[in-house]
């Protein structure tokens, strides 16, 4: 799994100490969308400090989390927990690795995509692309419909002038990943 | 400390070009109202979002870092009205001035030597620390009297605290003194800094529903008619997730607009996806 130690990716990549949590929960309590996590924020902690780094980077829980950034506001040893979180999904695409959930980084890959193409996001392509990849093509067609009438959906998207800049700054990130 | 009459470099991102064009007008009108001139940013480029942090932590900051390149270049400070676009340029910001070893990365980067000269700015700071509320009130000719909200500041303008600086991370009270200013009735409660799902919303609207289901839930027991809230994606979420499907959710701005009696007010009123001008025309606050 890639040549870097998981753990001291995370630290170096994040700059947080993950290694002084001590598991008070405090994150877990708090977070908005832990229901509907498979692992727990801290427990992720815990699988990093023993090096279970398969069950981490297939997780729900790292593309789940919203990046409210309640936890970071909260911890007692001030990790950015949300911080760790960008590590261990960045970690995960740079090696390729699927897990549970397909949705969140099939809308992030779609997202980029389109700022390489465009520099700006226009929601009519980002939807479009995302729903090719993921299927349901049809879903929220009707609030789709009824923001078009409104004048909120524009068909056409914008484009920055200066695209070389753009394209010379998404070439230099893949090559530093 | 008051500024009147001072010119800022305008980023409005992606949201107010698009779904949240009512947030752009009403910005645009009520800072020209209050003597704020708004230049927009010249070929200004998305922030990245939730994508650029997820996926690359390199146009993590290098995105929004090419926008602060522009504005310094430009010179003056930056307003913001999106939540996301301000989270983060003020990652960006903050990461040049703080963190080792970025200023040179991102000369790399961007073919450019950054000199922390500008200052980046959410347009609730910009309206109530520079403006300041003795000038809003000032402004009031239509009091919205009546009137019963809560204040949503969501997470993206309060979090990190140590990055964003704003107000306090889980109490603020900017945009309820604002609210209060043109007499709207603020009412207290919990979830000021509660989750929306943010970015969740296009492919786990199964998550968001409940978050947002719970924040309207809690607004109404509060005794609240509507929600202000800063955020063109809290909003969009608040719309369009509600099982409600009446709970009317406001820009501040555009509350601002109808109490400053700016004729284009109810024209971006219309443009909510939930009805939004009932609740107004029934407190007689439009007509």
């Amino acid at each position: 799994m890639g040549d870097t130690n998981l753990l001291d990716y995370v630290i170096q990549k994040s700059g947080q100490d993950v290694l002084s949590c001590y598991h008070c929960q405090k994150c877990a309590a708090g977070c908005p969308v832990a229901p509907f996590m498979d692992i727990q924020p801290n427990v992720i902690h815990r699988l990093l400090q023993y090096g279970r780094d398969d069950e981490i980077l297939k997780s729900a829980t790292i593309w789940i989390c919203a990046a409210c950034e309640t936890c970071g506001a909260r911890c007692p040893n001030d990790i950015d927990i949300a911080k760790v979180n960008d590590a261990l999904k960045q970690y995960a695409v740079r090696e390729g690795i699927k897990g549970k959930e397909k949705g969140m980084p099939a809308m992030h890959n779609a997202f980029l995509s389109g700022i390489e193409k465009r520099g700006r996001m226009h929601e009519v392509s980002l939807i479009r692309e995302l729903r090719m990849k993921t299927g349901g093509l049809f879903k929220d067609m009707k609030l789709g419909i009824k923001m078009f009438k409104l004048g909120k959906l524009p068909l056409f998207s914008e484009k920055v002038k200066n695209m070389g800049e753009i394209k010379k700054l998404f070439e230099k990130a893949r090559r530093a990943q | 400390m008051t500024d009147n009459g001072a010119t800022y470099s305008y980023y409005p991102g992606c949201s107010l070009h698009g779904t949240s064009r009512e947030y752009d007008a009403s910005t645009q009108a009520v800072c020209a109202e209050l003597g704020i001139e708004l230049k927009e940013l010249s070929d200004w480029v998305c922030c990245g979002a939730s994508s650029g942090h997820s996926l690359d932590e390199t146009l993590n900051i290098g995105l929004p870092a090419h926008t602060l390149k522009l504005a310094e270049k430009e010179g003056m400070d930056v307003a913001v009205p999106c939540a996301a676009c301000y989270n983060r340029l003020k990652v960006a910001e903050h990461a040049l001035q703080e963190k080792e070893g970025v200023r040179e990365q991102m000369k790399d980067l961007l073919d450019y030597e950054f000199q922390g000269t500008v200052q980046v700015l959410n347009l609730v700071e910009l309206i109530k620390d520079r403006v300041g509320l003795e000038k809003i009130r000032s402004k009031v000719v239509k009091p919205l009297t009546g009137l019963k909200v809560v204040c949503y500041y969501g997470c993206l303008l309060v979090r990190p605290a140590e990055v964003t600086h704003f107000d306090d991370p889980e109490h603020p009270r900017s945009l309820d003194e604002i609210m209060e200013a043109v007499g709207a009735e603020v009412l207290n409660w919990s979830y000021k800094t509660e989750c929306c799902g943010g970015s969740l919303s296009l492919t786990r609207d199964d998550i968001v529903k409940g978050l947002v289901d719970g924040i309207v839930d809690m607004a109404k027991e509060a005794g609240a008619q509507a929600i202000v809230t800063l955020c063109p994606l809290c909003l969009e979420n608040l719309e369009m997730r509600q099982s409600d499907g009446t709970y009317p959710v406001f820009y501040f701005t555009e509350l601002l607009g109808v109490a400053f009696g700016l004729k284009e007010s109810e024209h971006w009123l219309k443009k909510h996806l939930v009805d939004s001008t009932s609740l107004m025309k029934s407190l007689r606050l439009l007509s």
